[in-house]
């Protein structure tokens, strides 16, 4: 027998509708990323710069890509001024749109996809793009990934109120945009990060009323948490916040002392303000790396889990490369932005190139112990909070559940059955894993994608297992990295043997033949379950 | 040389089959050890539709008895809903979907066909897009995590013990027996054996010197965000499976697959593809009110056929105390009877509820050597998860 026909109901023979093919297509337009795009355009590679922002209303709305808090202003409404604020805030843009880069702003990358050990009938590189209108593939033969920073979320009673939002959020919408709601902040953490966002929220017109640091000192750059001081901001060390007050949205951040065991002790006080930003951990946005399969590790230097990247800011995947913060980020990348343009310079100069196999310089040691401070931060805030509060907002998931592994709440499932497994029932051995946690509890499971818990619950996790928050391994992303309307699918036409061959599931005639009609034996030759069928 | 103590039933897989297997040898008060490469659950077990209505097997009898009463025999929510609804976007749909009337009306159990305004009225979501429909009053619908969890928990509750993270690599016969179970943490002794381990099925079978053939693919999913929740959510048709989950998530598959050749390890990253477009579209097209609802995770899953699609559930004649279990891309569903069928095998010798023939592994003692290929089945080429980079040049 030779050369018999494939599977008509496989994917062989099912070509991807590919909408476009371009050399370098770059996700993001931030300072790596335009670097990146404008550096391989004059290498005479063609193309192709996407970045979500602005980001419709609604999707802000829904907390993605981040978390937003309902801290939008008004004009947010307003796409064409939002473009236009975008464009302004950043003159590398112009310039990549005169170098004749094919600028999509408003345009999403929800997936990147890439041929693997259990993956072989990709073409190549594929992209999935999508605006508000439509969704497209798109081809590549080098991806650059620019994808930037997300906040760690951190639950305390009321962070569901409209005005408690992520620093990466509230200073985007301040200083892109000049859009953001609230006037009169307190922020959480003391990184430098977050003392640079503050920095930058004062020099867009807002009020910073007090920093909280559950630590008994500050973590982050003494300079710039004097000008802070100076400027009549509280800085309230060895402090954790205890409620969000406000009827339907932040009116005061309730804040209390911590005692020697970081406990909240003695009297609060209520610090007025409209909007608390968290800024207790900045982290690299993997969901596209994650989600194709590269690899990705927990790097406290880099921010929590980063890509592993060698010289070229190569990761795993072949022709995949990460530069600016979601390549790792830390302080001194925060505050010269030089650093991300350096890394997008090295990821153009190998392009095309095979690597040498030599690592990525290891970056500064950080200023503090990343894992034990967000441990801290979540021990104070979540842990000991006064009252339960949900860590999973999509899902309303609370610490406890999270920790007892209870059943999601819909299910009513009665307290008084059987039903003592927490999680070290569940450990057996081994770290605790969060995508098995996610699955009994839901935590993680909402549309906002577990954007705002994952990182709370891997620190519940490790706090639970008393691990490092480097035993933990990350919650996998899965495409779409972003919410993508069914509506949206059909844009992508169909390879007409898919459609003529498609089935339920394998379409085996004999895997559905009644079992008292099996034969006694079965062999190719001699199968004669054949002709139409539809499994089941 | 190891801590590992042996058990009197050592199960290798830790999937839906080899935990509902272990589950009902431990309520039944035998020694049991379940060996797990990586997570419970990992797999397919894990990540399928979650359907319970397979007319077509010997064990459907079985099926429908047990599945109203596994929360309470297992003592865990297993999110099991009963009934489903299965609409056709054209005729020919209709048509084919209609076997499962006639299988189920042999066996004793009612249906009803739909007309489309009768299926609209049933599926608020449902609309014009599609022609009729079935309303089957038997089978349903559960969710796989979460069951396979608490047959993992509740085999525990009955002194059964699970050992995750733990690569079987060999085993050690004598006198036409196994009686230990080798690993890379040392050597597990068993009196008897019950391998049930998917995609690693066909290899570890072969250790054993009687090779169960399977073909290992990879199939994906999608799930949207939370719908209002219909009155029945196990609603599929229009080329997929699925349910509307309790959540009132939708979660369906179906479409191609792809033949894959899995490398010893076993357990490589599995990330989705392009397919998710062509799933979504038809979802939209089974349920078009809910073509605003946004899809938020996709997922792939590794699953093993054998040539005829069929289940092997038996016992080995190489090997006296070995019995072995793959469901054929259609466990999760099947497990409450697999696992008492596979209880049966062990204890009893031979299954007490079922007529299990068809499941022999005698079925494919004339089975052509090249039947992958001969089937259309033999893998694409895939590659190393660490790539070289800069294959592509400059223009």
């Amino acid at each position: 027998m030779t050369n018999p026909a494939p599977d008509p109901r496989s994917v062989t023979g099912k070509p991807l509708t590919i909408a476009e093919t371009v050399d370098v297509l770059v996700v993001g337009a931030g300072p790596a990323g335009l670097a990146a795009a404008i550096g391989a355009a004059a290498h005479g590679f063609g193309v192709l710069l996407v970045d979500e922002n602005p980001v419709p209303f609604r999707t802000m709305g829904d907390e993605v890509p981040l978390h937003y808090g309902q801290g939008m202003a008004a004009s947010a409404r307003n796409r064409n001024a939002m473009m236009e604020a975008f464009v302004a805030s950043e003159p590398r843009i112009a310039e990549a749109f005169e170098a004749g880069i094919d600028v999509r702003l408003g345009t999403a990358c929800w997936a990147l996809y890439a041929n693997g050990p259990a993956l072989g009938w990709l073409p190549g590189l594929v992209a999935g793009l999508a605006d508000e209108e439509r969704s497209l593939l798109v081809q590549a033969r080098h991806v650059i990934l620019a994808c930037g920073r997300r906040d760690m979320g951190l639950g305390f009673p009321g962070w569901e109120k409209p005005g408690v939002m992520g620093a990466t959020a509230a200073l985007g919408l301040a200083t892109r945009y000049g859009a953001i709601g609230p006037r009169k902040l307190v922020i959480l953490g003391s990184t430098t990060e977050a003392l640079t966002t503050a920095l930058a929220l004062r020099e867009a017109g807002v009020t910073i009323a007090a920093i909280v640091e559950q630590a008994s000192e500050p973590v982050g750059d003494t300079d710039l948490l004097a000008e802070l001081r100076a400027d009549g901001t509280e800085i309230l060390a060895g402090h954790v916040v205890r409620e969000a007050l406000g009827r339907d949205r932040v009116e005061a951040a309730a804040v209390a002392m911590l005692d020697a065991q970081g406990r909240p002790a003695g009297t609060e006080r209520a610090i007025a303000c409209d909007g608390i930003v968290l800024g207790v951990g900045t982290t690299p946005v993997v969901d596209l790396i994650d989600a194709a399969g590269g690899k990705v590790a927990f790097q406290p230097e880099r921010g929590g889990y980063a890509p592993v990247l060698d010289a070229g800011q190569r990761t795993s995947l072949a022709n995949v490369h990460a530069v600016g913060d979601c390549a790792g980020l830390w302080a001194a990348k925060t505050r010269d932005r030089a650093i991300a343009e350096a890394e997008a310079a090295r990821a153009v100069a190998a392009l095309g190139l095979d690597a040498a196999g030599d690592m990525a310089a290891a970056p500064p040691a950080p200023e503090y112990d990343v894992s034990a401070y967000r441990l801290a931060w979540v021990r104070a805030s979540v842990i000991e909070a006064r009252a339960e509060c949900h860590v999973c907002q999509c899902e309303e998931v609370t610490a406890r559940e999270i920790l007892e592994i209870r059943p999601p709440r819909y299910l009513d499932w009665r307290d008084e059955r059987r039903n003592d497994r927490s999680l070290a029932a569940l450990l057996g051995e081994g770290p605790p894993n969060p995508d098995q946690v996610k699955r009994l509890t839901r935590a993680g499971m909402g549309p906002c994608q577990g954007r705002r818990c994952r990182e709370q619950v891997a620190a519940l996790l490790a706090l639970g297992a008393a691990q490092p928050l480097s035993a933990i391994p990350l919650a996998g992303y899965r495409a779409p990295v972003r919410p993508l309307p069914l509506a949206l699918t059909a844009d992508v036409p169909e390879a007409p043997g898919q459609v003529e061959h498609w089935d339920t599931w394998f379409g085996m005639h004999a895997q559905w033949r009644p079992f008292w009609e099996v034969p006694a034996l079965y062999t190719v030759a001699g199968n004669d379950a054949a002709g139409p069928v539809a499994s089941e | 040389m190891n801590g590992i103590k042996g058990a009197s039933v050592v199960i290798v897989g830790g999937g839906v089959t080899g935990l509902s297997a272990g589950w009902w040898l431990a309520q039944g008060g035998v020694d049991v050890l379940v060996l797990e490469k990586g997570l419970i659950g990992w797999e397919a077990s894990g990540r399928n539709g979650g359907g319970c209505s397979h007319h077509h097997s010997p064990l459907f009898a079985e099926e429908q008895r047990l599945w109203p009463m596994m929360d309470d025999l297992l003592g865990y929510p297993t999110e099991f809903r009963p009934q489903r609804i299965r609409l056709a976007a054209n005729e020919q749909q209709m048509a084919l979907y209609g076997r499962a009337l006639r299988n189920a009306e042999r066996q004793g159990f009612r249906s009803e066909v739909l007309d489309a305004r009768q299926a609209k009225e049933l599926v608020p979501l449902a609309g014009d897009t599609i022609v009729g429909g079935y309303h089957y009053r038997f089978g349903g619908h559960a969710n796989p995590h979460r069951t396979l969890q608490g047959y993992a928990w509740a085999m525990q509750d009955h002194g059964g013990r699970v050992l995750q993270h733990t690569t079987v690599t060999g085993f050690r016969s004598e006198g036409g027996r196994v009686i230990a179970v080798e690993t890379d943490r040392g050597e597990v002794g068993c009196d008897s054996l019950v391998l049930a381990a998917g995609p690693q099925t066909g290899r570890l079978s072969a250790l054993l010197g009687q090779e169960v053939p399977v073909q290992s693919a990879r199939c994906e999913m999608i799930v949207t965000e939370p719908l209002p929740l219909m009155p029945l959510g196990g609603v599929d048709g229009c080329g997929l499976y699925g349910r509307q989950t309790l959540r009132g998530n939708l979660a369906y598959g179906g479409g191609p697959h792809e033949w894959l050749a899995l490398g010893e390890e076993g357990t490589p990253p599995k990330p989705t593809t392009p397919l998710m477009l062509p799933i979504g579209r038809r979802l939209a097209e089974l349920l078009p009110k809910a073509a605003h609802a946004r899809i938020i995770r996709s997922w792939a899953g590794v699953i093993e056929n054998t040539p005829d699609g069929r289940p092997v559930i038996d016992r080995l004649d190489a090997q006296a105390n070995v019995v072995v279990a793959t469901l054929s891309s259609v466990g999760f569903g099947l497990s409450p009877a697999s696992g008492r069928a596979i209880r049966d095998l062990v204890v009893d010798g031979a299954c007490g509820f079922a007529d299990l023939s068809s499941f022999r592994l005698a079925r494919f003692a004339a089975l052509e050597p090249d039947w992958r290929e001969r089937q259309g089945w033999a893998a694409a080429a895939t590659q190393p998860l660490a790539a070289p980079a800069g294959s592509g040049t400059k223009p």
